[in-house]
């Protein structure tokens, strides 16, 4: 008998898993590309024929010629698109970040609240997931700028909370420090006091290596630089001074004042994403299994220790991968901003600058690139922390 | 199995189940401790001054008439009103195709089928409600009774496909009812798509954004787990791209830019139709990342016995990887769909009269000045409604298939 193997026997060309790779990935790449092609040259050619005009970015530095609400930076009509771009940018992070930081500590507080033994307070966090999970945001945002903060009494009537803060519908006044002379000097001490909790951390690591006992690194480090800041405040004379609004006339004066949209979207995203991370806390510390805090108990560990030591760093690697993909949606939410009038970046350029000039493909390709820079970022350093965070296997 | 070994007799003890009086249950749930009691009635006063705030609110100074006297805008939009019957028919026909799709699929009068029949006589309890629109809702129940009645009576051997073509033709139906075919003197004149509007807008948006998007993702993601490196990289950038840009950028740059695509003398694609491109590109990425996850859960073993059993890539994937892979992520990809649901709201943006876009016209009508917060309050609730039911089916469903115990 003859032997035949299954390498001597080739399928016909048209069954031959390679051949049918190479040709399919051709015909996706010739499609991708064609496509492509097709869109490009009718936009090219629209642009050029209706429109008579090039792709270009020189537009950039001719004066913007209108006024933006609120602004980090100096900023006024005469100036550049480019500037007024670059303060919807900053007005976006400004708003990211306080978000960020409230919609996180709200969202543990929730999260943990939800794990409660305490059957009231369990459900009273499960309730408050349930809703605001199933809200559309852009509902959220306009009810509490137009539900909300626009029925807020007038200034002369404002609610005044202890601070003192005014509530009223020109928004919401908060005290607020104002930098005096010194100022400059004493971040510099405060700069060296974070040197000095550096190298300080750094001793302790190395003493805990050798001694094997490793002492709360972080909280020294803190204990440093708020020892420092201390120092440096009582020295100095005075560095800040706090400014506290009143009421004047029809007005409040001093302080510092967030405006109204300002607060509700701020307000609105940290209610939005503060059920979700909440979600998302628990989840991770539901998934640190029961044996590891009865094997922790049973080596002799204390509840503060077994929580600092097992449960935690095994809840934080499950809770960090979307908590983080939280605080993205959270930035490319607050694009919502165009809904209530915050002119954050998306309202500045794919608003009114793009209405102004008319520069449809330069402005998109700009709001896309700077939101997809920031993914991508964030992005690549997540890859980065999984990688160092990730679970030995054997 | 044989009967020498594991059969419990009747002698074994079962464990003890606990039993509380109520007051061992408040004891035990609400005052163990100090801590816990002080938190109990912390919690109790929150509880009791969040309650009164909102119950005063809607029941003493709120001013419900503007919901009763927009009730049709809210529903419909700008959809004729000698039209509405339409809808109606739409919305029998709907009932009908849930019951036959119940008896086909499920097969038995159980309790979820039980809450469906109520809901229209729920909705039929409404008080502002005329009696044409009673009777309407009447007609819904009874047509579904009808189709599960009849249904019972098909001699269908393969249900499945069955339902499916069902579900096709409803959708082939539904469109022409809702656009409309022949003259505009005829009897179906056409309705174009910007006068469709409200909640009716908002199901049309979400239900054909889910179903267009879904087999995008599937692709995107068998795309991206491919050996082919050019279709992995083609996967893997148009995944990326869009989960890195905010949704209102490409329903703007849809109403701006898409006509500029477009060769010249390309009939003006309409304003409704480009936002529902955009949410659907935009919801197939996150689809696919969702489904990536149900691939990566499939052990090696499954595509090697796949292999050895000789069945090509395709029926691999398809009878074997698959089914597994989605199976695994039905909640994941359910909260995708809610979140689809939810992000229609922002078409309000773009300037179609969807729910939000509605509820943004009525308080502008000077007749309702100052109604923000019922308006927005009742259109949160509808929207918290679907949404919940949609989360709420989906625990179901996992439980029945069993996901995280086999």
């Amino acid at each position: 008998m003859q032997e035949i193997h299954a390498s001597q026997v080739r399928p016909p060309f048209y069954r031959d898993e390679r051949v049918l790779g190479i040709f399919s990935q051709l015909l996706v790449v010739i499609i991708v590309v064609g496509l492509g092609l097709f869109f490009y040259s009718n936009m090219i050619t629209g642009l050029r024929e209706k429109h008579n005009v090039a792709i270009s970015f020189s537009f950039l530095g001719q004066a913007a010629g209108f006024d933006i609400g609120e602004s980090l930076i100096e900023y006024s009509r005469e100036r550049t698109y480019l500037r007024a771009f670059v303060v919807g940018l900053l007005n976006t992070f400004q708003v990211a970040f306080l978000g960020i930081i409230f919609a996180t500590a709200l969202g543990i507080v929730i999260g943990v609240m939800r794990l409660s033994t305490n059957f009231l307070v369990s459900r009273i966090a499960s309730i408050y997931i349930d809703i605001f999970r199933n809200i559309p945001l852009l509902v959220l945002l306009i009810f509490w700028a137009q539900a909300v903060f626009l029925k807020l009494p007038r200034v002369a009537e404002a609610i005044i909370l202890p601070g003192p803060i005014f509530l009223s519908n020109r928004g919401v006044a908060i005290p607020w420090g104002i930098p005096t002379d010194s100022w400059g000097t004493f971040l510099l001490v405060l700069g060296a006091g974070i040197v000095l909790g550096a190298v300080v951390s750094y001793l302790l690591r190395e003493q805990g290596k050798r001694t094997g006992r490793m002492p709360l690194i972080t909280l020294w480090f803190l204990l440093t630089v708020a020892a420092v800041g201390l120092v440096g405040w009582i020295v100095l004379p005075q560095p800040v001074t706090l400014d506290q609004p009143f009421l004047e006339g029809f007005n409040t004066k001093g302080g510092k004042i967030l405006s109204q949209q300002f607060m509700a979207l701020l307000s609105g995203l940290i209610i939005y994403t503060a059920a979700f991370i909440a979600e998302v806390v628990r989840a991770g510390i539901q998934s640190v299994s029961k044996g590891q805090r009865e094997a922790a108990t049973s080596l002799g560990l204390n509840p503060a220790q077994t929580l600092r030591l097992i449960i935690f760093p095994q809840a934080l690697r499950v809770i960090i991968p979307p908590l983080t993909s939280q605080y993205l949606n959270l930035t490319k939410n607050s694009s919502l901003a165009i809904a209530i009038g915050y002119p954050d970046l998306f309202a500045v350029a794919g608003n009114t600058i793009l209405n102004q000039t008319g520069r449809e493909i330069e402005m998109f390709t700009m709001i896309m690139g700077t939101y997809l820079s920031l993914s991508l970022l964030t992005s690549l350093l997540m890859n980065i922390y999984n990688r160092r965070i990730r679970l030995v296997e054997r | 199995m044989t009967t020498a070994a594991g059969t419990p007799s009747d002698r074994s003890v079962l464990p003890a189940t606990e039993r509380y009086t109520v007051l061992g249950w408040l004891r035990r749930n609400l005052f163990s401790d100090l801590l816990n009691s002080l938190l109990t009635i912390v919690a109790l006063a929150f509880v009791f001054f969040i309650a009164r705030l909102l119950l005063r609110w809607a029941f003493v100074n709120a001013e419900w008439g503007v919901i009763p006297a927009n009730f049709n805008l809210i529903m419909r939009g700008q959809y004729p009103a000698v039209e509405a019957w339409r809808l109606w028919l739409i919305i029998y026909l709907l009932g009908a195709v849930v019951g036959v799709m119940w008896r086909l699929i499920s097969g038995q009068f159980s309790g979820a089928a039980r809450v469906l029949i109520a809901i229209p006589f729920v909705l039929m309890l409404i008080p502002f409600f005329s009696m044409g629109t009673r009777l309407n809702l009447l007609i819904t129940a009874v047509a579904s009774g009808v189709g599960y009645a009849i249904a019972g009576y098909l001699p269908i051997q393969r249900r499945g496909r069955a339902a499916a073509y069902l579900l096709l033709a409803y959708l082939l139906v539904m469109l022409i009812l809702l656009r409309g075919v022949g003259a505009e003197e005829g009897p179906m004149p056409p309705v174009q798509p910007i006068l469709w509007g409200g909640l009716l807008l908002s199901l049309l948006l979400a239900f054909f954004g889910i179903t267009l998007s879904f087999p995008l993702g599937v692709l995107l993601a068998l795309g991206r787990q491919s050996k082919l490196p050019a279709i992995r990289v083609i996967s893997v950038v148009y995944i990326e791209f869009i989960r890195g840009v905010p949704l209102i950028s490409l329903l703007f740059m849809g109403q701006v830019m898409l006509q500029l695509f477009l060769p010249d003398g390309f009939p003006l694609v309409d304003r409704v139709l480009r936002a529902l491109v955009a949410i659907t590109l935009f919801s197939a990425a996150y689809t696919a990342e969702n489904v990536r996850g149900g691939l990566q859960s499939i052990s090696r073993g499954q595509y090697e016995a796949a292999q050895a059993l000789g069945l090509s890539t395709y029926q691999s994937t398809m009878h074997i990887i698959l089914p597994q892979a989605l199976r695994a992520v039905i909640p994941v990809l359910v909260g995708q769909f809610i979140s689809l649901f939810k992000d229609t709201t922002l078409v309000a943006l773009v300037g179609i009269f969807d729910l939000l876009g509605i509820a943004r016209t009525i308080i502008a009508n000077p007749d309702w000045l100052g109604t923000q917060p019922e308006v927005f309050a009742f259109i949160a609730v509808l929207f918290w409604i679907f949404s919940y039911s949609m989360s709420y089916a989906s625990r179901r469903i996992e439980q029945r298939l069993g996901v995280g115990e086999r």
